[in-house]
């Protein structure tokens, strides 16, 4: 009973975020002259139609697996900023590694997964030691190592050096990746589109991601090192060991980011790469308080939010009003959560006082 | 080598270790290597006062984090406030004049700053999770804002703003007959000297002399007043102020509400003084770089600014020629090769490697292709500000509750 009412209190507080985001929703769209409702409805239709679905489904996989990413940092309170410049970095070196060699087909997209999750993990330890042993926090060196795998990228992606003008464009871009490099896609039934094969793999992180954290020693220390650090370090857990663990544990999963576009679509990585979905990762960890169905929750609805907005545009009204939603389910989703969690100790104070208060002297 | 002189080496004179003997030693350094390396913009009036753009931003930031954790909250809510500086510090400034610039980018960081305090102070949300989310509420809001505001105005985008007016300059009078002739002479250290005094004194912004201003006016109001007092005290133990009277969600309010104006003033003269428009990801980080200018600088508003200094240099790198950064790569390849040598003495291998290896590639670096690409210099400040804080001294002591929520025990 107690632990429904509980579970009943944690659904409110998405709950009351998304019923706040879609008030602030109604007044900016009612500022922008367009009737809420009707708006909100057309976006809601176009959103659950079976194409548009599967759009979702293949945005959210990168967004899934960036928030795991972030979801194993935030256990130990370390704030990866930098699974952008990870996922990039190692989608660039993936990409490069990728269209150099020429394997068969399973292992050649075995290296090339390899490669991705080897430099993510490696570009995360950076991070990581410098915590570890100089104390440097990890937002600020992993904000910086962004810049620096930017300006990397940036240098040797050019005709000089890796990389080649796309033909009829003014893309540059690395060499395409062989056939046999690829992840094949999954076909549906009708004409709906395909789901991109990556997906397998994010699933399988994130039962990974579940097993490690409920089922394995390490697991169990991340944890206790989340609940109590003093506690967990008076148990004999050694926390830097554990936090460079950690963060590269985070970067490892953060250099599968840029694969289900690598692989499953562009093929190559160029100017035109996607950046900026490490802060989305941010967003849908936090959103799905670190729980591998949570933050799958979370990244399907992000999807289906800058999906959706699409149809925004033909009702006049700019669609970057999703990163505003976006932003505001955030901050009312850590306020609500909060004030659950207070509602709870309160509730618990309360039943510890009367079970002792009741207690035979 | 003999005893003698390794002792002499390990047992500098004392005047070798001032930090005035050393910015002078290096700077000479520096000049006489920028002319034997034919680099002649190393020391150029532009390029100091380009210096002084690129850290007043830094410095303004740094000074904004400084409140905040002065105050026990760490405001990772920063560059979201820049950010919310350069928006409407752009938006007002094209349409009314730089005053209402002024005026718009420091409420927009003021107010971020409030609704930073309102999440973590109030609602006692994680300090870092509320910046990071307000730095993507900061980022969404703007982009939005842009749709609405600049698309379809001649000379602007949903990127970038139109140009925006630029604050007026002054010069103190008289310098530029005396120096001029000394910077066009060519002699070696002295040309570049006078340089260095025309690039500080001639043509700076009003509102590089307000940023610089705001070093001394934060000490004198954090260390000299009561208000001060007060912020610095809840910072370090909230339970005792408390416990006095001094409400610790007034103090951290009102620390955050500056912080974040602050910051808004960074974002402004980004917008104007840095540059002349709102460009979509302008501040590129330096809020960050302010957090960690206020970590070197020990919370400490002086050391503050020679943080802001050191990275607002390697920031104006960008403006610089290519082949003015390989000077400089020379020169801390020389400096490394110096720390290694004098570690090898001393029998310290390991240091010897851990400098020698660097200044190896540096120079060998400068001798094979002799620029750096500006690929790599764009992220010079962030290297550095790595770098900076991976080496820099150890003895910290930030303030003894920086980012523990307060909560009074009986409503928890």
């Amino acid at each position: 009973m107690t632990r429904l009412r509980g579970a009943a209190l944690l659904l409110t507080a998405p709950a009351a975020a998304a019923g706040l985001a879609f008030a602030v929703a109604a007044v900016i769209l009612r500022l922008a002259g367009a009737d809420p409702i009707a708006t909100l409805g057309d976006a809601l239709a176009y959103g659950l139609q079976p194409t548009t679905l599967v759009a979702v489904v293949n945005k959210a996989i990168p967004y899934y697996l960036a928030g795991i990413a972030a979801a194993v940092g935030f256990h130990l309170r370390l704030f990866n900023i930098g699974i952008d410049g990870q996922y990039r970095l190692a989608a660039f070196a993936a990409a490069v590694i990728g269209a150099a060699v020429a394997l068969p087909a399973p292992l050649h997209l075995a290296l090339i997964v390899t490669v991705a999750l080897v430099v993510g993990w490696g570009w995360a330890a950076i991070a990581g030691l410098l915590y570890v042993r100089r104390g440097v926090n990890v937002v600020i060196s992993t904000i910086m190592l962004n810049a620096v795998a930017t300006g990397l990228i940036a240098y040797l992606l050019s005709p000089l050096r890796l990389a080649q003008q796309a033909p009829g464009s003014n893309n540059i871009t690395t060499a395409p990746i062989p056939e046999s490099g690829w992840i094949p896609p999954i076909a549906l039934p009708g004409d709906v589109g395909s789901i991109n094969g990556f997906l397998v793999i994010a699933v399988f992180v994130g039962i990974a991601y579940w097993l490690v954290l409920s089922r394995t020693t390490v697991g169990f220390e991340v944890r206790a090192m989340g609940f109590s650090e003093r506690a967990a370090t008076v148990a004999g857990i050694r926390a830097p060991r554990l936090a460079l663990l950690t963060m590269a544990a985070s970067g490892a999963i953060a250099g599968l980011v840029g694969l289900p576009q690598l692989l499953g679509a562009s093929h190559r990585f160029g100017l035109d790469f996607p950046a900026g979905l490490g802060f989305t990762g941010l967003s849908v960890a936090i959103l799905g308080r670190n729980h591998p169905v949570g933050v799958a929750i979370g990244a399907f609805v992000w999807a289906f939010l800058e999906r959706s907005a699409q149809v925004l545009d033909l009702a006049g009204i700019s669609k970057e009003v999703v990163a505003i939603l976006q932003a505001v389910i955030v901050l009312s989703i850590v306020v609500a959560y909060e004030l659950v969690r207070r509602v709870r100790a309160r509730q618990e104070r309360r039943y510890v006082a009367q079970a002792v208060e009741g207690a035979p002297a | 080598m003999t005893a003698t002189s390794m002792r002499r080496l390990a047992s500098r004179p004392a005047w070798l270790a001032r930090p005035v003997t050393r910015v002078v030693l290096g700077f000479a350094v520096l000049s006489l290597l920028s002319g034997a390396l034919d680099a002649p913009d190393l020391f150029s009036r532009g390029g100091i006062g380009a210096t002084l753009r690129f850290s007043a931003p830094i410095l303004l930031a740094g000074l904004g984090a400084l409140w905040a954790e002065r105050s026990g909250v760490i405001n990772i809510g920063l560059e979201g406030m820049m950010i919310a500086g350069t928006w409407f510090g752009a938006w007002a400034g094209y349409q009314w004049g730089v005053g209402a610039g002024l005026v718009a980018g420091i409420t927009a960081g003021t107010a971020f700053g409030l609704v930073h305090a309102l999440l973590s102070v109030t609602f006692g949300v994680d300090q870092a999770i509320s910046g990071l989310s307000l730095n993507l509420l900061a980022a969404g809001l703007t982009r939005f804002l842009s749709s609405i505001a600049f698309v379809g105005v001649p000379g602007a985008s949903i990127a970038t703003s139109p140009p925006v007016p630029d604050f007026v300059t002054v010069s103190v009078p008289g310098i530029d007959t005396l120096l001029t002739p000394a910077e066009r002479a060519g002699v070696p250290i002295l040309s570049d000297a006078a340089a260095v005094i025309l690039g500080l004194l001639t043509d700076v912004s009003v509102l590089t002399i307000a940023a610089i201003a705001l070093v001394p006016l934060t000490w004198w109001m954090l260390w000299r007043t009561r208000l001060g007092l007060r912020i610095r005290a809840v910072g370090e133990h909230p339970e005792a102020a408390d416990s006095l009277g001094v409400r610790p969600w007034r103090y951290r309010f009102l620390a955050l509400g500056v912080s974040g104006g602050l910051a808004g003033l960074g974002g402004v003269y980004l917008v104007t003084v840095a540059s002349s428009l709102y460009r979509e990801g302008q501040t590129a980080g330096r809020g960050f770089i302010g957090l960690a200018t206020v970590i070197f600088g020990n919370w400490n508003p002086w050391s503050v600014t020679l943080g802001s200094v050191v990275f607002g240099f390697t920031d104006a790198l960008r403006t610089r020629q290519e082949v003015t950064v390989g000077v400089l790569l020379v020169g801390l390849g020389v400096l490394c090769a110096v720390v290694a040598i004098r570690r090898a003495l001393g029998r310290d291998w390991r240091g010897a490697v851990l400098f020698g290896i660097p200044a190896g590639a540096m120079l060998a670096w400068f001798a094979l292709v002799r620029v750096v690409p500006a690929e790599l210099v764009s992220f010079a400040p962030h290297l550095t500000t790595l770098l900076v804080l991976a080496f820099a001294r150890q003895q910290l002591r930030p303030p003894a509750a920086l980012g523990v929520p307060f909560r009074r025990d009986s409503d928890s």
